[in-house]
């Protein structure tokens, strides 16, 4: 085999893997890093956000525009769970999990109920192209893309907008915040609202590639508490660079030994973090900052 | 005199109601129900694939019950939601078989749970069918098994792909009891077909993407792939197989027949897969058509009639002809008639019989192939199989119950 090629099919796996890691967390990272509210309905907001695309792309309605229809719709509803449920359990670490692990149930079993077991997809778009011997989905260099452009957006969006600069003083002083005139509540319940909305997003760029099934979500779910434990609670200290050392571990053993070993490879890496880094890489970077 | 009334019509109504009382247990007595438990999964990963496996049995038992039940005594199916999930059914084998003391248990789709409650079946010594296609394998006096096994499955796919499209196969497999054996199933045959195995992956379940798996099979060059995948998460390796444009023809057990993928996925992501079952909904034949006719009268909504569909309905049947031909549900009886080597059934697949050595059933099987538009259409029939290979290995029900799970690496003791 060629060098550019193979150097094309190394790279194509581990941007694959990036991309996986970066988009279904991203939604998990801002409300746990923000907010400290461990999100165990996140694969339901991921679902949401995967069957609203579909059920909008099959209106007619152009892929671009459902997925952004998708990441809307599980936003909105973030918001109003956030308004119902999530506000009162802030600082209330276990009651919170207990609460969003009770909303997925709910969630998973109503879908199965209202709308049947089975979905029909909509077909990955954009084709194939060939590289040495080997051709790859179009559409996945589409969602590498979009990983990077979703790190930007974020970064830009919490580090160059008021909204950003708001939402971080609402997450490390509340008191302060309010006593200068900050809506805390609001804010809190956009930034739920927000990373909801990332989770739509992550299932509305997923779904045309993936079965839709009420059961969805949950193939997300370990891949992306994988990322925010690694990472920690900043997330672009954190989840970002985690991503990136997990794709590298995920993508060379599944090259090696198959499936299961980039499974376990990834489950590794989490027990010797937690093991070494209780606060994950950005606990990490913070403190040798420092 | 108003009190001596008011007595005697208290009095009154005491004999009536015990007369009542009477009529009921009488009558309840004449034609005591036949209990059947139901445990198949209505939620959770494998769900799109079994709901219609109860709503098979619901229609079966209310065509017997209209037809005057089981030798006069009407069914009572006690159903439950096992959710995709072995602990369930553990949980639930034993409430049927304690307290509900049902007379026959109709459970499971993965091999991981039923090989979870098969323990269980034994320990109470129940009996239970267990209506799914699976690895093979399961010598057990307790289980009456109607789905299809490999000698059904692989013997006639695999060297007729062989055959068709190359001697060089790659299996995909879902990693556990079902994929592991199926997996060296095929490996057996393509060896003694004179095929080469240029690969072979097992995948966790709940793994939902294959950009890896895809580049290896690609890498590998394989003329045909295996695809043994299970639960809705791994049937997304289909869409992003395509997406990549592998266009290698796949054969598999499990896919069009159970999961349906080819009514799922957009045209053309499974053109070119090859499944052998012994019944799929596009069977075209007149009991096929008879069966999709009551079915759809009954269950308007329903997705997809499936193999499972059809080997739940069947069993029913097949009870009902084991506990009418012995006079009782004991299940030593029942054994005592299957024993006699004619137990058959016309249903919506052909002509089915029970094995007595394995308590397997034969079955015709359809090559089903899935073309560009996703239609389907049969290359092939192989008429009337049976379950030979328990048999031929050992395995004598009629003799002795070993309880337990062969495999071609661990066959009988003794051979």
């Amino acid at each position: 085999m060629d060098l550019l090629p193979t150097a094309f099919a190394v790279l194509y796996q581990f941007g694959d893997a990036f991309a996986f890691l970066v988009i279904a967390s991203a939604g998990l990272a801002v409300i746990f890093g923000m907010m400290g509210v461990i999100n165990l309905a996140h694969g339901e907001f991921i679902m949401c956000g995967a069957y609203v695309t579909v059920a909008v792309a099959r209106l007619g309605v152009p892929l671009p525009l459902a997925i952004l229809t998708g990441a809307l719709v599980a936003g909105l509803i973030g918001m109003l769970i956030e308004r119902l449920i999530i506000r009162h359990l802030y600082h209330r670490t276990l009651d919170s999990i207990v609460a969003t692990w009770g909303i997925s149930l709910i969630a998973t079993q109503g879908v199965l109920i209202v709308l049947g077991s089975t979905m029909q997809g909509v077909g990955t778009p954009l084709g194939s192209i060939t590289v040495g011997s080997l051709s790859y989905s179009t559409y996945r260099l589409v969602l590498m893309g979009m990983a990077l452009v979703l790190l930007l957006g974020l970064y830009l969006l919490f580090y160059h907008t008021r909204y950003g600069v708001v939402s971080r003083a609402t997450i490390q002083a509340p008191h302060m915040a309010r006593a200068l005139g900050v809506d805390t509540g609001r804010i809190y319940s956009l930034t739920f609202g927000f990373g909801a909305a990332l989770a739509g997003l992550a299932g509305g760029l997923y779904a045309p590639t993936m079965t839709m099934v009420p059961t969805m979500g949950a193939t997300f779910i370990v891949e992306s508490f994988v990322t925010v434990v690694v990472g920690g609670a900043d997330i672009f200290l954190g989840a970002a660079p985690a991503a990136a050392v997990l794709a590298v571990i995920r993508a060379s053993l599944t090259a090696w030994q198959g499936q299961l070993f980039g499974q376990i490879g990834l489950l590794i890496a989490v027990i010797i973090v937690i093991r070494v880094l209780p606060g994950g890489l950005s606990g990490w970077f913070l403190r040798t900052g420092r | 005199m108003r009190n001596t009334s008011r007595r005697y019509q208290g009095g009154l109504a005491l004999a009536l109601l015990a007369s009542a009382a009477i009529a009921v247990g009488g009558s309840a007595l004449a034609q005591e129900a036949i209990k059947i438990g139901v445990l198949e999964d209505q939620s959770g990963d494998f769900a799109a694939a079994t709901m219609v496996k109860v709503h098979a049995i619901e229609l079966a038992a209310e065509e017997i019950n209209a037809a005057g039940g089981i030798d006069g005594r009407p069914i009572e199916l006690v159903i439950y939601d096992t959710q995709s999930d072995n602990t369930r059914y553990q949980e639930f084998m034993r409430r049927v078989l304690q307290r509900d003391q049902v007379d026959v248990v109709f459970a499971g789709f993965s091999s991981a749970s039923r090989e979870a409650y098969r323990p269980i079946v034994n320990q109470f010594d129940g009996l239970a069918f267990y209506n799914n296609q699976y690895e093979g394998g399961v010598c057990d006096a307790n289980m009456i098994v109607t789905g299809a096994v490999p000698e059904q499955q692989f013997s006639t796919l695999i060297p007729w792909m062989m055959e068709t499209y190359g001697n060089k196969v790659y299996t995909i497999a879902a990693d556990y009891n079902f994929g592991q054996i199926s997996a060296e199933w095929v490996r057996n045959i393509v060896a003694e077909y004179g095929g080469e195995m240029v690969g072979e992956e097992f995948i966790p379940l709940g793994v939902s993407q294959f950009s890896q798996t895809v580049q290896n099979i690609q890498a590998a060059q394989p003329d045909f792939v295996v695809t043994l995948l299970v639960g809705a998460a791994q049937a997304s390796y289909y869409e992003q197989a395509a997406a990549a444009n592998v266009g290698l023809p796949m054969a598999s057990s499990v896919n069009v027949g159970q999961g349906y993928e080819h009514k799922r996925f957009t045209p053309p992501s499974l053109k070119d897969m090859y499944v052998t079952t012994n019944y799929i909904e596009e069977v075209d034949t007149q009991e096929s058509a008879a069966f999709l006719e009551k079915f759809r009268a009954k269950f308007p909504d329903e997705p997809y009639i499936n193999q499972e569909a059809a080997n739940s309905y069947i069993a029913m049947h097949l009870y009902k002809q084991l506990v009418e031909r012995a006079g009782t549900t004991d299940r030593e009886a029942l054994r005592a008639v299957i024993a006699e080597g004619d137990v058959c059934f016309d249903g919506p697949s052909g002509r089915v019989c029970l094995d007595p050595k394995s308590q397997h059933m034969s079955h015709t099987i359809f090559l089903a192939r899935v073309t560009e538009d996703h239609s389907i259409e049969f290359p092939t029939v192989w008429e009337n199989i049976e379950p030979y290979w328990l048999g031929e290995a050992g395995c004598d029900l009629t003799q002795n119950d070993p309880s337990e799970q062969y495999t071609p690496s661990s066959p009988p003791p003794g051979n």
